[in-house]
């Protein structure tokens, strides 16, 4: 028999068993104490990978191409983060570059290094702090409300202007599914077992 | 199953980090524990959750004001300048037949920083009075509040791409305006409120009373 906790209102449980793709509501409170995910190690690392491409995608090429009067203009997400900068918006800059840039590439990465050496039962010993931050990094990415940003911003402009999506835009559709649904079948407690048979 | 206990009364404690349920020798302490699975120390409760989250609260309320006051964002094209605060560039949206990205950018950014304020509030001074009052419809808030102060960065990055396009010179610029600092500063405050607040001290009175 394993115990199980609930950490919005700290009861304790018996686990109670739970098919693949099912979730288990805490009694007291109502939270989600888990979703089941039995292949959770393999299909979030194959998710994982598939979003570390698409973010690369995402931050290498132009989000929107811009022209008024001949003159074209390109953004990606650096180009604006940099130019909040020069402006000497550091704060604003620091805020978005950490929110669409950063976080998403560290919750990415973090995924990669704790599930790839699971996955292949490779020593890891790095593995138990990096998965500490999964949950720490977590709600400080936010390209879903980024790509809202973008929606608004087109409206805004396509009357002054002609303006196209980039192939980036492309990425970010396909990426904020891809990191939704790795993050949405990712089972922290199966990984935790995983992480401590391989100690 | 037989209903649950707390694991702040029984033998039990649980690892705020990885949910490990460990038992609890009698003469020792729970915070003398480390977790034996991810090695973090026991945490019963967030450390000083209350004063914490009261002052990340305060905070943004007083940034709250000047956000919505304060222009936004300047825009110059064609020699022809324009400020927008965060209502105006709402009102812009649904007169150009947006009604949709207009609804989505009002609830985000006007509705959804005042609510996460006022909400957070409340639950903090419900767990400050030690209330009984209806534990689950109150943790329920607490689930809700903690994901959806997210949207408000929308106008933030609406901003940043607006910046990065609009640099061709005399043709259009674009200026970020005070509004925009203290935006993203409010966004950032409730997130880290509803970070340091501590769920499970909802439930520490109930138990208190019911068994
Ligand atoms: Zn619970
Ligand atoms: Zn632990």
């Amino acid at each position: 028999m394993t115990l199980i906790g609930c950490h919005h209102c700290d009861a304790v449980a018996k686990e109670p068993w739970v098919p693949d793709g099912g979730s288990a509501i805490c009694r007291r409170c109502g939270a989600t104490l888990f979703r089941r995910h039995r292949k959770t190690v393999e299909v979030t690392l194959a998710l994982a990978v598939a979003a570390w491409i698409l973010l690369i995608l995402a931050n290498a090429y132009p989000l929107l191409i811009f022209e008024i009067q001949g003159q074209a203009s390109e953004s990606t997400l650096a180009s604006g983060v940099s130019a909040l900068w020069r402006q000497g918006e550091y704060a604003v800059s620091a805020i978005v570059f950490l929110t669409t840039m950063l976080a998403p590439a560290c919750e990415v990465l973090l995924l990669l290094f704790v599930l790839a050496p699971l996955h292949f039962r490779w020593r890891n010993p790095g593995g138990v702090i990096a998965f500490r931050w999964v949950e720490r990094v977590r709600p400080w990415s936010m390209m879903e409300v980024f790509l809202i940003g973008i929606m608004v911003a087109l409206v805004k402009l396509s009357e002054m202007a002609d303006i196209r999506p980039g192939l980036a835009l492309w990425a970010f559709l396909l990426l904020i599914p891809t990191l939704a649904g790795a993050l949405a079948l990712l089972d922290p407690e199966i990984v935790w077992r995983r992480i401590e048979e391989t100690k | 199953m037989k209903s649950s206990t707390n694991a702040l009364g029984g033998r039990h404690t649980q690892c705020s980090i990885c949910n490990l349920v460990m038992a609890v020798p009698e003469d020792v302490a729970a915070e003398q524990l480390g977790c034996s699975r991810c090695g973090a120390m026991i945490q019963r409760r967030k450390p000083n959750s209350l004063p914490r989250t009261a002052a990340f609260l305060l905070a943004a309320a007083i940034c709250y004001i000047p956000a919505n006051v304060y222009p936004i964002v300047e825009i110059t094209s064609f020699g022809y300048q324009q400020s927008d605060t965060i209502i105006s560039g709402v009102i812009y949206l649904l007169l150009h037949g947006n009604l949709a990205l207009g609804v989505i950018v009002f609830v985000a950014s006007v509705v959804v920083p005042i609510l996460k304020i006022i909400l957070l509030s409340m639950l903090l001074i419900s767990v400050q009075c030690r209330s009984q009052w209806r534990p689950r419809d109150r943790a329920r808030i607490y689930r809700i509040v903690e994901v959806v102060g997210r949207w408000s960065m929308v106008d933030v990055y609406v901003v940043t791409i607006l910046v990065a396009l609009l640099h061709l010179g005399s043709i259009a610029s674009v200026e970020v305006e005070q509004g925009a600092i203290f935006f993203s500063v409010v966004v950032v405050l409730t997130l880290l409120a509803a970070q340091s607040f501590d769920p499970r001290l909802i439930w520490d009175p109930i138990e208190d009373g019911d068994e």
